[in-house]
């Protein structure tokens, strides 16, 4: 069966590309795009490494297709500096030392940008609930609270 | 494995209808897309059915809501009308998963999918929805407790899909809610789950109510004389106990990793209790205390 001829928009770029249905929107990013900030951790939806926003909203790009991306705003880790200017969020994980392996630190990032859109002021149980479906091996989970935290406060005094 | 977007029901009806090997409707894709992943479904044909628009809004009038079926928890959740009138199925909804299982999961999905431990299931049960189901032979309506009728099992026929839900607008002097059990706080899968919506009258007596369990049997419950023993009174410290009782009585659970038999008995007899509770105070006007609600896991 021929390929799906895929428009969609990533991180504001128009993109077109070909995939196929059994393609999930994570391996369109990472194998068709080079895109390989997103991470794949289980495929399963449980750890949120592959996070991205489709239309603003937080999901997991391993249980989505390629095809499903067609005219939809698509915003992955890529996105979030802007040149060689880290945002907030990156750089509060930066100094709060909030990743070690790093492979969950794109999942967590995405997911906090996501969080602090919606919700420029969140408590730590805000935080801690939003943040329940992204998970780290490394660093105990505090210090990504903290750095959360610390980035929301910063961008609301900006 | 070809892909499909309808933009009707009756379209998305008869693709499946007329699909002679594995056709799968895909709405939030949080079970489809594991299922796929790992080989337990090679579907011929996936029919995404986000483009149906009467599938993918809320609406109300006079008298009832219409929930699509393919409502993300996410947007139901921000549905202020709707999670007034029936916070106990928008808790239930923004149980399953994590933020970003929600920003995909739907109702639909979450009782098409057939697992007896579903969260939304027994909140809608115990509201009393409809499943609005369109097929081959048109449209008709079953109460959502006769669309599951065993583990993977559901009561459509080929080419039927469930296009939306139907709950009344919130009585007066109605309450609902839901809790579930599980070991965790949040990520997990329903050990026992127990929805509840009552009525009363002006003088505080229960005029109607409905009770429902889930992953207590082979598919979602609704549990006949825990209503029973609620209606006609005040719902006073007796009519608990007795209505914890029915809940217990009503299950017939199995043994698994999550829990044994025992276990799920015996909480579903202290889940049924505190859902009374919560939706009792709803229907007197009073507000649920903080951290009450959602999951009673290890925290509480």
């Amino acid at each position: 069966m021929a390929k799906h001829h895929v428009h969609t928009t990533i991180n504001g770029d128009p993109i077109e590309l070909l995939c196929d249905t059994s393609e999930t929107l994570l391996d369109v990013l990472r194998n068709q795009l080079n895109m390989t900030g997103t991470k794949e951790g289980c495929s399963t939806g449980d750890c949120g490494a592959c996070s991205v926003t489709v239309d603003g909203r937080l999901v997991c790009s391993c249980l989505m297709l390629g095809v499903e991306a067609n005219g939809k705003q698509i915003g992955t880790i890529e996105g979030l500096a802007t040149g060689d200017k880290l945002h907030p969020l990156q750089q509060k994980f930066l100094e709060h030392a909030a990743l070690q392996c790093g492979v969950c630190t794109p999942g967590f990032l995405v997911a906090s940008k996501a969080l602090l859109e919606k919700n420029p002021d969140p408590t730590e149980t805000e935080v801690r609930y939003w943040l329940a479906g992204n998970l780290c091996r490394c660093t105990g989970y505090d210090k990504i609270v903290r750095a959360v935290m610390d980035a929301a406060h910063e961008m609301r005094s900006a | 494995m070809r892909y499909e977007t309808p933009d009707t029901a009756e379209k998305a009806s008869q693709m499946l209808a007329a699909d002679t090997g594995h056709a799968r409707i895909l709405a939030g894709g949080t079970d489809l897309l594991v299922q796929i992943k790992t080989d337990v479904l090679d579907p011929s044909v996936i029919i995404d059915i986000k483009r149906i628009g009467e599938m993918r809004k809320v609406t109300s009038d006079a008298t009832h809501f219409k929930i699509g079926a393919a409502v993300t928890g996410a947007e139901l959740k921000e549905h202020d009308a709707l999670r007034a009138a029936w916070p106990g199925i928008v808790e239930a909804a923004n149980l399953i998963g994590s933020t970003q299982v929600q920003g995909r999961a739907t109702l639909g999905g979450n009782l098409c999918n057939g697992s007896p431990a579903a969260d939304s299931v027994p909140a809608l049960i115990a509201a009393g929805a409809r499943a609005q189901i369109v097929g081959p032979n048109g449209r008709r309506e079953l109460p959502v407790e006769d669309v599951m009728i065993g583990v993977r099992k559901l009561a459509l026929s080929k080419g039927e899909i469930i296009v939306s839900f139907t709950v009344p607008v919130r009585p007066k002097h109605g309450g609902d809610a839901y809790l579930r059990f599980i070991p965790r706080t949040e990520m997990d899968i329903a050990v026992v789950g127990c929805g509840v919506a009552l009525v009363l009258d002006a003088s505080g007596t229960c005029t109607a109510a409905r009770l429902s369990l889930g992953a207590v049997a082979e598919r979602p419950l609704l549990v006949a004389d825990a209503a029973k023993a609620l209606i006609g009174t005040k719902v006073d410290a007796k009519a608990l106990d007795a209505a914890a009782a029915a809940a217990s009585a009503a299950c017939r659970p199995i043994d698994d990793k999550r829990g044994t038999k025992e276990f799920r008995v015996k909480v579903a007899a202290v889940l049924a209790r505190r859902t009374i509770q919560i939706a009792l105070d709803r229907a007197q006007g009073k507000s649920a205390p903080a951290g009450a609600l959602g999951n009673t896991g290890a925290k509480h």
